[in-house]
C-alpha cells in the first residue's frame, strides 16, 4: 500500500525556521538543521523547506543550508522559494534536495516547467499554487508573490485551469496552498481540494489549515490527497507525530509508522 | 576500510547517496574513471532522470564496458537499477538498450488507473535476499518513478501499485533497487549497510 504522507513544512528566512499567520508576522521557531533532523527522527514522511523571502526579493539567497540538511536527514525533502531558472534548480538538486518547488516564477514563465521536466525529470518538479477563494465571484484564483504582502498579486488564472496547465507541462506533484485557511488551524479546505483533485492526476498535497488530528483524517478521506502539509501544529507541539500517525492508522488510512529495525534476524 | 565508489553518472541524486553512506561511517569516492571504479570493493550506480539521458552519459564517459565487466557487488538505485537490465521503454524513440547486466525490460508502470508518478512510501515484500537482512516484510521504502521492471525470475523484492513490479532485482554480483534507500529512513539505512557488508 502506498502511504499517505505527513509533510511538515519549515518556512526559512536567513537560515532560521520561522512561522507567520496568513503570511504575516513571522516569528523564529528554531535552527533549521536540528529541526529537520528532529522531524525526520519523529517519523515525518517528507519535509518541505520554503524560503519565504526569496521569490519576491531580487537578492541572491544563500542556500548552503540545503546540503547541510541533505547530510543529516534520511527522508526526502523539497526546497521551495527563489528558484527561477534551470541553473537555480540544478544547484539545489546537486546540493542533495530531492525535489524543487516553484510557484511565482512558473506563473511568470510557464515554459520553465517544461524545461525543468526535460532537464531533471518529472519526479522532482513540484508546483506550488497559492489559491484564494473569492467570495464575491465564487471562484478560486491563483495568486503570486505571496511571500511579500506588499507585492502579492492576483493572477488571471483560475486555480483548476492552472492545475491542468502545469500537469500538461510536466509537473510531477502539486502543493495546493489554500490561502483562506493558512495559519488559522481551522481545517484544510476540503471543498477546494476535492475540486482540484478531480482535475489532478499527479500527486496532490494539501496545505493550509491543519489544527487538529481530525483535519488530517478529513482531508485524506474526503479529498483523497496524497499528502498533507502542516507547519505550526508541529512546530508548536500541538500535534505529536506518533499520536497523529497512530490515529490515522486507526481511521483505516495507509500510514508509515516509525520503523523499528530488528538487527538480529 | 572498504573502498566504496559511486559511479558519477552525472545524475542528480549522487550527493544524497554519498551522504547516506557517510552517515553509516563509510568512506566514499565519486568517480567516472575506469580504474577507480574497477578497483572498488563495492560499486553504487545511482540515477534519476530518463534512461536515454543516463545511457548517453554513460556512453560519453566510455563506461559501458567498465560496468559490464565488474566482478564486485554493484547496487543500482532507482534509474541506476533500471539501467542494469537489457532495455528500457523510457525513450521517445522506442526501446533503448541498457547495460544488460541481467535480463529484463523496463516498462511503463501499469498502475491500473492509479496516479503516476508512483511517488511516496510503499510497502515491500522480499525474498529473504541478503540485501534485506533484518528488514521486516512490508517495511515502507520511498519510491519515485513512472517506469518499472515487471515481476520476473530476477526479482528479489516486490511492490504493488496497481500491479506488482520489481522493487529489487539481482543476478550474480549485480543488484538493484527501484526505491531510494538513501531516503528510506531506517529500513533504507539497513539495506545500505547490508550491501556494504556483503
Amino acid at each position: 500500500m502506498l502511504a499517505k504522507r505527513i509533510i511538515p513544512c519549515l518556512d526559512v528566512r536567513d537560515g532560521k525556521v520561522v512561522k507567520g499567520v496568513q503570511f504575516r508576522n513571522h516569528e523564529i521557531v528554531g535552527d533549521i538543521v536540528p529541526l529537520a533532523e528532529q522531524y525526520a527522527k519523529a517519523g515525518a514522511d517528507e519535509l518541505v523547506f520554503y524560503d519565504i523571502t526569496a521569490s519576491s526579493d531580487a537578492r541572491v539567497v544563500d542556500k548552503s543550508w540545503v546540503s547541510r540538511i541533505a547530510q543529516v536527514i534520511d527522508i526526502p525533502f523539497c526546497v521551495a522559494g527563489g528558484i527561477k531558472s534551470v541553473a537555480d534548480a540544478g544547484r539545489i538538486l546537486e546540493m542533495g534536495a530531492d525535489k524543487i518547488s516553484i510557484n511565482s516564477p512558473a506563473l511568470t514563465d510557464p515554459s520553465l516547467i517544461d524545461t525543468l521536466h526535460d532537464e531533471f525529470g518529472q519526479q522532482c518538479v513540484v508546483i506550488g499554487i497559492d489559491s484564494f477563494f473569492n467570495e464575491e465571484t465564487g471562484r478560486y484564483q491563483v495568486y503570486k508573490f505571496t511571500g511579500d504582502e506588499t507585492r502579492t498579486q492576483q493572477t488571471t488564472w483560475q486555480t483548476t485551469d492552472w492545475v491542468k496547465e502545469v500537469q500538461q507541462r510536466g509537473a510531477g506533484e502539486i502543493v495546493l496552498n489554500c490561502m483562506n485557511q493558512d495559519g488559522v488551524r481551522q481545517g484544510y479546505d476540503v471543498a477546494q481540494l476535492k475540486t482540484v483533485r478531480e482535475v489532478c492526476n499527479i500527486p496532490l498535497i494539501a496545505s493550509g489549515g491543519a489544527g487538529e488530528i481530525q483535519h488530517f483524517i478529513d482531508v485524506f478521506k474526503q479529498a483523497d490527497v496524497d499528502g498533507a502539509l502542516a507547519a505550526s501544529v508541529f512546530h508548536k507541539g500541538i500535534i505529536n507525530m506518533d499520536t497523529l500517525k497512530a490515529t490515522l492508522i486507526e481511521a483505516g488510512l495507509a500510514i508509515r509508522e516509525r520503523q523499528v529495525i530488528n538487527k538480529g534476524t | 576500510m572498504q573502498n566504496i565508489v559511486i559511479v558519477n553518472t552525472g545524475c542528480a541524486n549522487i550527493s544524497s547517496v554519498r551522504f547516506a553512506l557517510e552517515r553509516l561511517g563509510v568512506r566514499v569516492t565519486v568517480s567516472a574513471e575506469h580504474d577507480v571504479i574497477q578497483r572498488a570493493d563495492k560499486v553504487f550506480l545511482p540515477g534519476v532522470g530518463t534512461a536515454s539521458a543516463a545511457m548517453r552519459s554513460i556512453g560519453e564517459k566510455n563506461l559501458t564496458a567498465t560496468l559490464q565487466q565488474l566482478q564486485q557487488p554493484v547496487l543500482g538505485i532507482c534509474l541506476g537499477m533500471q539501467l542494469m537490465v537489457a532495455s528500457s521503454e523510457e525513450s521517445r524513440t522506442g526501446d533503448i538498450p541498457c547495460l544488460s547486466l541481467m535480463p529484463g525490460q523496463v516498462k511503463k508502470l501499469n498502475a491500473n488507473g492509479k496516479r503516476l508518478p508512483h511517488m511516496g512510501w510503499n510497502t515491500v515484500t522480499h525474498t529473504n535476499s541478503p540485501l534485506f537482512k533484518g528488514i521486516d516484510q512490508h517495511s515502507y521504502f520511498y519510491f519515485v518513478h513512472s517506469f518499472a521492471v515487471p515481476d520476473y525470475p530476477q526479482t528479489l523484492a516486490r511492490c504493488d501499485y496497481g500491479s506488482t513490479f520489481s522493487a529489487a532485482i539481482g543476478k550474480d554480483n549485480f543488484m538493484g533497487v527501484q526505491f531510494h534507500p538513501e531516503r528510506s529512513g531506517d529500513a533504507g539505512a539497513q539495506l545500505l549497510t547490508n550491501f556494504v557488508n556483503l
